[in-house]
């Protein structure tokens, strides 16, 4: 008997918005000018937002903190493609969608700077905290999607993770148990490059990141992710599947971190400067703003304007930040359990009487 | 007065009741609780078509059906990481991890997530679930099968540690268990699931998290201990009760949060203590108690703490293992040392 072929998969790739500004006409979600603009500010809060951070740490008035420079298009684009209902599973460099999907910009920046208040977010905010543990979160967003699908909510759950997360085996579980239960789940992996140290090559050998859903069943694609435009539209296909029972998809969103892995790290000593300028010319925001230019959507005025609101903005959620009272000391141990037992309260009366309630 | 071995509802519990196992016992109050919220699911390897590699979900899927009592893939992590994500979202999971020696893969899920949601989001995210795992040896398995982890969660605040030895507890634990507000590990003694019958309601009922129980009320020494020791420590109470010692049984039931007043008020009457345990005896949990013992009634106390447990070894396999399970004459050789101290 011959060898007979099995399987044949193709893994496709999306590109609407180049980085000279010009779209592919043909393939232009949806989107008129205003929502347009509206994204293009939230790219610029967002930026704002992290070089603020940056600045506050270097000042000591932050904690260590993961920048997202040169990520804002997949987390604007993901954000705007999602609805009210859907939920948000973030890793930990994901500022800028957990701010547009309703998280205060004081509350972020009170999680960086070592303060629990920052994940506790207000009444209705769909968002899970930040998950630290690399890798951990995409089986929250396949057990979210799953618990939206059995209670029959018209809702998703979308998750957003690196691309050295994809080496975990929590990665392989969740897209797994996702396949098999066809859970209202979407997956976006922010393909940024480097893992701290690690280049993509050195997590794994497959080409792309987006194939790993071949060997799930389950839809995967590939996007350029600092295509704003792309980046929505794939996001808002696989929404709108997941939405009406059609499964989980899995999206590599190819981007490039432009800063350190965090302000702890220092990524001159494992990456050329020549690959980060010339990522840098490819920056996201830089590309959205060329195409509003060229369709006379903005000018220099507006953008004036616009970095100046951003400025203002990030400098109300500093003073918020700020203005936030001391955490009593009890609050170590109050929240452990819904009620405190015993050897906490004696634990937490130890403390008090150290240094003062 | 009520032993572990036959205890029973209380006299005035107007529920009827029927004799069942502690396999019984468990899928009973998984049953009453799906039945009374529909938010109450189950999920695990083999736990649907099959009911469980030990009958403890046996029937559910029939009545439950398949959207309730989840087959998932063989991986541990996962079903702790979509437990999260359940109980995150409005659900109550109650999770079956097969064996305790499997449960390393979700440790970083157990840990690194269910325990500390509540706390890092300062109440704003709890989780309701319940993780169901059975432990211990005696049941002459291959490797992997017969391990006592409890110690690993005890000194990882923010999951509770329940452990039932008898049917009853077992029903009314883990009812209590699925209810609560946070998350749940509970503990299953293999060895003795189906090793003997006793009353239990057949309706709802809870026994509360955190209230051990004093199964045999003793004057000479207090034996501690917890799930399927708590009935090699009766027999050892019976043996000693022929050289007129009187021992009084301890059976903690949970272990976090510890009863701590219990255990310290019958060893104040005792003034001994011997703590019996499956898990290795160094950092074992017995350590926990004996510090607490000599914490709060050292001048109380006639004799030293003294821990009866497994060995700092690996489970032996199937062969060797009765040289490691602690057994009557073990304990009742520790009872006699506090005793001649």
């Amino acid at each position: 008997m011959p060898r007979t072929q099995i399987y044949n998969a193709v893994t496709e790739r999306l590109e609407i918005l180049d980085p000279a500004g010009i779209v592919d006409e043909e393939l232009m979600p949806d989107l008129d000018g205003d929502r347009i603009r509206g994204i293009y500010s939230d790219m610029v809060r967002m930026r704002a937002m992290d070089e603020k951070a940056l600045k506050l740490q270097r000042q000591g008035r932050m904690g260590t903190w993961p920048p997202i420079k040169g990520q804002e298009a997949i987390q604007a684009g993901v954000a705007h493609a999602m609805e009210d209902g859907d939920w948000l599973l973030p890793a930990f460099r994901e500022h800028g969608i957990m701010l547009l999907r309703g998280v205060p910009g004081h509350l972020i920046y009170a999680y960086w700077a070592g303060d629990e208040r920052g994940s506790s977010f207000p009444e209705g905010v769909r968002v899970f905290p930040v998950a630290v543990p690399v890798g951990s979160q995409w089986q929250h967003g396949t057990g979210v999607g799953l618990s939206l699908k059995l209670r029959g909510e018209k809702a998703v759950a979308v998750t957003l993770g690196g691309d050295g997360s994809t080496s975990e085996g929590d990665f392989h579980e969740a897209m797994n148990c996702a396949g098999v239960f066809q859970s209202n789940s979407v997956f976006v992996i922010q393909n940024n490059q480097w893992a701290i140290s690690i280049p993509l090559h050195q997590q794994t050998a497959a080409k792309t990141l987006a194939q790993k859903a071949h060997a799930y069943g389950i839809p995967g694609i590939q996007v350029d992710g600092n295509d704003i435009f792309a980046v929505y539209s794939v996001t808002r296909e696989a929404l709108d599947r997941a939405r009406n029972g059609g499964g989980p998809t899995l999206i590599e969103a190819v981007t490039y971190r432009l800063g350190d892995h965090t302000t702890a790290d220092d990524a001159s000593r494992y990456r050329e400067d020549k690959e980060v300028t010339e990522w840098e010319g490819r920056d996201p925001i830089l590309r959205l703003r060329r195409f509003l230019e060229a369709r006379g959507l903005w000018d220099e005025e507006q953008e004036q304007e616009q970095q100046a609101a951003a400025q203002a903005w990030v400098d109300e959620q500093v003073a918020a930040l700020e203005a936030m009272p001391p955490q009593d000391p009890s609050d170590i141990f109050s929240h452990m359990y819904a009620d405190l037992p015993p050897h906490l309260a004696e634990q937490m009366a130890e403390v008090i009487e150290e240094v003062g309630s | 007065m009520s032993t572990a071995r036959n205890r029973v509802a209380d006299a005035d519990d107007p529920q009827p009741t029927e004799k069942l196992t502690i396999a019984q016992a468990v899928r009973d109050a998984m049953a009453d609780e799906m039945d009374r919220d529909p938010s109450v699911v189950v999920l695990g390897e083999d736990v649907g078509v099959d009911g469980g590699v030990f009958r403890a979900t046996d029937g559910l899927i029939e009545r439950f059906g398949s959207e309730r009592v989840i087959d998932t893939p063989l991986a541990e992590s996962a079903i702790i990481g979509m437990s999260v994500g359940m109980a995150a979202t409005g659900m109550r999971p109650v999770a079956e991890i097969q064996f305790m020696g499997f449960v390393y893969p979700a440790v970083n899920q157990l840990l690194g997530h269910a325990s500390r949601m509540r706390n890092r989001t300062r109440g704003r995210m709890t989780l309701p679930m319940v993780i169901r795992m059975p432990f211990g040896g005696g049941i002459h398995p291959p490797e992997h099968h017969s391990e006592s982890y409890e110690s690993m969660f005890l000194n990882s605040p923010g999951i509770k540690v329940v452990v039932p030895s008898n049917p009853y507890d077992a029903k009314g634990l883990l009812t209590a268990a699925i209810r609560d507000e946070d998350p749940v590990l509970f503990m299953e003694p293999k060895r003795i699931y189906r090793a003997f019958r006793a009353e239990v309601p057949t309706g709802p009922y809870t026994v509360p998290i955190g209230k051990a129980s004093v199964d045999h009320e003793g004057d000479d020494v207090t034996l501690i201990s917890w799930g399927a020791m708590v009935r090699v420590c009766h027999d050892a109470a019976e043996l000693m009760a022929r050289e007129d010692v009187s021992v009084e049984v301890l059976d903690l039931r949970t272990l976090n949060p510890l009863d701590r007043e219990t255990m310290l008020a019958s060893v104040e009457k005792t003034g001994r203590a011997v703590v019996v345990h499956e898990a290795p005896r160094s950092n074992g949990f017995g350590g926990e108690i004996a510090a607490l013992i000599g914490e709060h009634l050292l001048l109380q106390l006639e004799a030293p703490v003294l821990r009866v447990a497994g060995f700092d070894v690996i489970f032996p396999a199937a062969k060797n293992e009765h040289l490691y399970l602690p057994n009557r004459d073990r304990i009742a050789a520790a009872i006699r040392k506090t005793l001649n101290f």
